[in-house]
């Protein structure tokens, strides 16, 4: 049971990790171009504002298990195989690059256009902006969002289990459920909801850290243990990370 | 050292057309702080952002330090090469500070520096160099939310000498400061303003500013200047509301048979003892209804209203002597003698 269950976190931990990573390093360019090419935007950009964001869009309200078997072709394509934790990290990484995308978005928007407006009269330029201004200024928001979708991809790494890519899911679906041992159902519970807690923790803090030294009050710190594993979980702490981003992400 | 001509901005919304500026022609000369005051609306705002070109005129030109900013590329929002250069040696300062929360005092001084490709070493010697200058070398490590609206806004001053700009913009710079930081800030400005030779154009909606600080001054109303010169001048042009504005002067006749006089100071009677030369040589009692006096730019200015009794026909002789003095003198009531006196009386009921 034990090599079981290590073998499991290690799966999990795999999936997640290199998923969220992708996740930021696409999400956030695509983010700040939501941001930038809209209407009184930097690179002001109609069209190419209303592409990117209906796609954001679409990928946003699929399914993650659709999605995940909608793109069997790409992930062969990309890592050779369509089974395994490789395989489950293009759909995962896929999924959570518009979700990311979209926290970006409200946490940038939120940077106070003066700023902007400063930087400009310096005689800085566009990427003078991102990089000095928009990214710095929304760092807190930013590191909120990226441990919502951590969340929420630890979320999603239980389906990849269906293209046996095993972690932690997969343990509880097929031990607890498939086999009727209910005790290995509920240790792999308790140990996504520590995990998920300290996620949630950590990531608080140095967004608390952060908003602190920004002076702007930041709100107490709760150790919230089991919002990620309700139903509804992900979206609901992501009302939480970053107000306001839920009515925009649908 | 900045001049605009025939400078219009057309804002279009919702198929609506709105003029923020409707023609200014505006000549801010070299090493005076030239102050423009409105009401909000008035476009001053749209002026100043207008002059570094943060918004881009509709037509007319944009000229600071001989370089024509509105012949420079970059159209709509991003700013050509040439131009970016050239709004870095423009500084501005704003009204809500605009630092960035997330760098130090020091690192906020020392952005600018950065956008120019400044070495780092060259660029903290500056930046605590400048923070001196403002008088905050103690702050260097503080994060901005830690300071007072006062000491946030000498940071901006510092940011905004970074690139040793000739020219410093400031857009309502002490508009959300108390009187009393507002002062400092001001003198902080005039210092800096005798001190490096610094050109500033400042935009207020605050007449003490224009007073404290200003060697000139023009009025802005629905996109317009209205009026515009040194202070001395508005003073001495008839009828001028921001004289008017800046030197109030209020009280009305105590009977029929009383004559009221404005007199204004300019120059260099101010440094005579009119009143009391005319009251010792025609033997008459003068009243003061009202004066506003001060000291402009190291001159002595202001307006003054008197009463001297009997009618007008019968002060025709010591007026006549205010006059010869050098001093400018509006009879109350008798538009055909002063200039502008329609006005002049508006404002005596007004008031």
């Amino acid at each position: 049971m034990q090599p079981l269950l290590s073998q499991a976190c290690w799966d999990t931990f795999y999936m997640v990790a290199w998923s969220t990573l992708i996740a930021v390093v696409g999400g956030l360019p695509l983010g700040l171009l939501l941001v930038l090419t809209d209407r009184g935007g930097l690179l002001q950009n109609v069209v190419a504002n209303k592409v990117i964001g209906q796609i954001v869009n679409i990928a946003r309200s699929m399914p993650f298990i659709i999605l995940m078997v909608a793109l069997m072709g790409f992930t062969r394509a990309i890592v050779g195989t369509t089974i395994g934790v490789e395989a489950a990290i293009v759909p995962l990484a896929v999924g959570a690059i518009p979700f990311f995308a979209r926290l970006v978005e409200t946490a940038v928007r939120e940077v106070d256009g003066g700023l902007v407006e400063a930087v400009q009269s310096m005689g800085g330029n566009t990427w003078t902006v991102v990089r000095k201004v928009l990214v710095p200024e929304s760092l807190p928001s930013l590191i909120s969002a990226t441990t919502t979708t951590i969340v929420a991809l630890i979320g999603y790494s239980a389906m990849a289990g269906t293209v046996g890519a095993g972690g932690l899911g997969d343990i509880a679906i097929r031990y607890g459920y498939q086999r009727f041992e209910s005790s290995l159902m509920w240790i792999t519970v308790a140990v996504l909801a520590v995990v998920i807690s300290l996620i949630q923790f950590a990531g608080d803090s140095g967004a608390r850290v952060l908003h602190r030294r920004a002076g702007k009050g930041g709100e107490p710190l709760r150790f919230r243990a089991f919002t990620g594993l309700l139903p509804g979980g992900p979206v609901a702490s992501e009302s939480t990370a970053t107000a306001g981003s839920s009515a925009k992400s649908g | 050292m900045i001049t605009t001509s025939g400078l219009t901005k057309v804002y279009r919304s919702r198929g609506r057309e709105v003029s923020a500026l409707d023609g200014v022609d505006l000549h801010v000369r070299e090493g005076e702080v030239y102050g423009v005051i409105g009401q909000s609306g008035a476009g001053k705002s749209s002026l100043i952002r207008c002059v570094n070109l943060l918004e881009r005129p509709t037509s007319g030109t944009v000229t600071v330090d001989g370089v024509d900013l509105t012949a420079l590329g970059g159209g709509g929002r991003r700013a050509g090469k040439e131009l970016r250069q050239a709004r870095s040696r423009i500084g501005m300062v704003f009204q809500h500070f605009n630092l960035l929360s997330s760098r130090t005092v020091q690192d906020n001084v020392e952005l600018p520096l950065e956008i120019l490709g400044v070495t780092g070493r060259e660029r903290s010697r500056k930046a605590l160099e400048l923070l001196d200058l403002v008088g905050l070398s103690d702050k260097a490590k503080s994060y901005p939310s830690q300071l007072s609206g006062g000491q946030k806004q000498r940071v901006g001053i510092a940011r905004a000498l970074a690139g040793d700009p000739k020219v410093l913009l400031s857009d309502e710079a002490t508009s959300a400061l108390d009187p009393e930081t507002t002062r400092s800030i001001l003198q902080l400005l005039r210092d800096l303003n005798r001190q490096l030779g610094l050109t500033v154009l400042l935009i207020t909606h605050e007449m003490d500013v224009v007073k404290t600080v200003c060697d000139s001054a023009a009025l802005m109303e629905r996109g317009q200047i209205v009026e515009s010169g040194t202070v001395s001048e508005l003073l001495a042009t008839p009828g001028s509301e921001l004289a008017a504005a800046l030197f109030p002067v209020s009280g009305e006749a105590s009977g029929e048979d009383r004559t009221v006089v404005d007199v204004t100071f300019h120059g260099e009677a101010a440094t005579q003892p009119v009143i009391s030369q005319l009251s010792r040589t025609y033997n008459i009692d003068i009243s003061i209804l009202g004066a506003a006096m001060d000291t402009v730019a190291g001159r002595q200015v202001g307006r003054m209203r008197i009463e001297l009794p009997g009618r007008f026909e019968e002060n025709v002789v010591p007026i006549g002597f205010l006059r010869e003095q050098g001093l400018q003198v509006d009879v109350a009531g008798r538009e055909e003698l002063a200039d502008g006196a329609p006005q002049l009386v508006k404002e005596g009921v007004a008031k």
